[in-house]
């Protein structure tokens, strides 16, 4: 089953996990991105492109599906503003094997970053920046190729 | 026919809103011709449309590179590269 959301409110992993686990599957891999607190940020922001990033979600979560035989797929995003330690992302792939749970749950991530509309601006107390995007995620993309 | 312009992140704060709607004309036939086009529309979108190089686009919910024609588009949207995940 594709499970695709964006939303506000705080994401609810062990809910999200707990949805995978009953799909019958032998193995549940996921991945929980949460706001780093490093460089003294203390707030985060995420805007996107609402429809083409549900759109885009869903295309990748059925790719991934289809390309390691799941039988599921969980995308969930966060967007609006957050704290360090707050939960952006959760992703998970469940399978009959580990194998490629692991592998999908992966490239679930890795494409997110690279194909889907969201944007990042982290505040450091009164300052606030857009993030740039960085080759390193492109290239972790692009290994999926 | 009207398109919808839509802008994201620094390029809508740029601008100064995140929708317009525009009439180009028929000389305008690329994403790189529109932005072209949009920087002679007020300071800020000359700003924050300089560096076309900065710039990503999508044509009707779709990425597309800046030669993609934009004939038979509704919705077009210019964005910095994305930093979501």
């Amino acid at each position: 089953m594709i499970r695709v959301r964006i939303q506000s409110e705080p994401i609810d992993a062990g809910g999200e996990l707990a949805a995978a686990e009953a799909e019958g599957a032998g193995a549940v891999a996921s991945f929980t991105g949460l706001v780093r607190a490093d460089d003294g940020v203390t707030g985060l922001a995420l805007e996107h492109y609402p429809g083409m990033t549900e759109a885009s979600l869903t295309a990748l979560a059925e790719a991934a599906a289809l390309r390691w035989d799941l039988l599921g797929a969980t995308i969930v995003h966060r967007v609006g503003e957050m704290i360090p330690g707050d939960r952006v992302v959760f992703v998970a792939a469940s399978a009959r094997h580990r194998a490629p749970a692991l592998e999908a749950c992966a490239y679930l991530i890795d494409r997110l970053k690279a194909d889907a509309p969201f944007w990042k601006r982290e505040t450091r107390g009164g300052d606030s920046r857009w993030v740039e995007a960085r080759a390193v995620d492109e290239d972790a993309a692009k290994r999926w190729d | 026919m009207g398109l919808r312009m839509l802008y994201f992140a620094w390029v809508r704060e740029g601008v100064g809103t995140g929708e317009e709607q525009v009439e180009p004309p028929a000389d305008v036939v690329t994403v790189a011709d529109l932005i072209g086009w949009l920087k002679g529309r007020s300071e800020g979108h000359a700003v924050a449309l300089a560096e076309p190089a900065r710039l990503r686009a999508a044509i009707d919910q779709r990425f597309v590179a800046p030669d993609a024609a934009i004939a038979g588009a509704r919705e077009v949207a210019l964005f910095p590269p994305v930093t979501g995940g």
